[in-house]
């Protein structure tokens, strides 16, 4: 119960910043964006800035906004930024600070009779998140590019589950220019959105685990960033109880800083004899 | 205090790479990509609603 409590404490705080990072409200009330000086600056989650409440820019799309200018082609900016709180906080960032983590959050606590932890294919499957980065946040916005030389934001274009979700559908919703404007690309990418809900309810955060690019950056900091846990190996008995509550498939007791450890926490709060700090 | 010091190393490669990271963003910013970021986002991003 205790713990419980602690798990929904977490997720306060989750729902808390998505609220304080997309409190433009007038924006779902007029189907239109903010358009203030504030979206110069990058937020740490992956937040679509086409969300009609969002006061800053998602880090995943200035990479490729600015990769696929026709004057730039590499984004110094927006990867310092990442470098920055990656090495302060690693994936700390996914457990507490990304809205589209806290939304996947909460569709797994939806009851489900089989969830499913791990399956074969699935540490393969992991890695995938790391050729997403590389093909279509960075290559493909940097090489197909059209006479002007701008490459279009391949990730968000094709991809994005939450570009859809926070951006696409209130704004589909809101504008009937918009509706008429309708293709196959957003039929696409709205029956990614779906397999990604559905994904969603039966294991734990999938998107996270295997698509994300953002958590593939914050995931080679982890190792070595400032926040980090530490298992006081004279205290761990090896009981096990930690790998098993954690959602993400880690040991913590093998690997305290593993690039999939998201610091959700839940592993220092079952430790029965406190053993991770 | 030896386990002091031992984290206080343990933390040196992250603080170096955020004093980078800070360095980095600072010359995209002098750069003026900055402008880049803000003209994209303020501007509803059709690729990412799924229209363009
Ligand atoms: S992996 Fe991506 S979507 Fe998941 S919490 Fe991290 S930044 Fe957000
Ligand atoms: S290792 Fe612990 S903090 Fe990291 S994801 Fe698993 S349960 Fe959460």
């Amino acid at each position: 119960m205790d713990k419980e409590k602690k798990g929904w404490k977490r997720h306060g705080v989750q729902a808390l910043w998505a609220l304080l990072t997309n409190s433009y409200l007038a924006g779902f009330a007029r189907g239109k964006i903010y358009q203030g000086k504030l979206k110069n600056l990058c937020v740490p989650g992956l937040n679509c800035y086409s969300c009609p409440g969002a006061l800053g820019a998602c880090p995943i799309g200035a990479v490729q906004a600015v990769i696929g200018s026709w004057n730039f082609k590499l984004a110094f900016y927006a990867a310092g930024f990442l470098m920055f709180v990656g090495a302060l906080a690693g994936r700390f960032v996914c457990g507490w600070l990304c809205p589209f983590g806290l939304i996947q959050d909460l569709l797994h606590k939806i009851p489900f009779p089989e969830k499913i932890g791990t399956f074969r294919g699935d540490r393969l499957l992991r890695k995938l998140k790391y050729v997403i980065l590389i093909v279509f946040v960075i290559l493909l916005p940097m090489f197909l590019v059209d006479v002007l030389g701008q490459g279009a934001p391949y990730f968000c274009k094709l991809i994005c589950p939450a570009g859809t979700l926070e951006g696409g559908i209130p704004l589909v919703l809101l504008n009937e220019s918009m509706r008429s404007a309708l293709g196959w690309l957003y039929a696409w990418k709205n029956v990614l959105l779906l397999i990604t809900i559905v994904l969603s309810v039966m294991i734990y955060r999938p998107f996270c685990k295997y698509i994300c690019p953002l958590g593939a950056v914050y995931s080679v900091f982890n190792p070595i960033s400032v926040f980090r846990y530490r298992v006081d190996e004279k205290k761990c008995t090896g009981c096990g109880i930690c790998a098993k509550v954690c959602g993400m498939q880690v040991d913590p007791a093998e690997n305290a800083n593993h690039p999939e450890c998201i610091r959700c926490g839940a592993c220092k709060k079952s430790c029965p004899v406190k053993a991770i700090h | 205090m030896s386990r002091c010091m031992g984290t206080r190393f343990r933390r040196l490669p992250g603080l170096i790479l955020a004093v980078l990271g800070l360095v980095i963003m600072g010359f995209g910013i002098y750069r003026g990509e900055m402008a880049v970021v803000l003209e994209k986002a303020v501007n509803i991003c059709m690729e990412c609603v799924g229209i363009g």
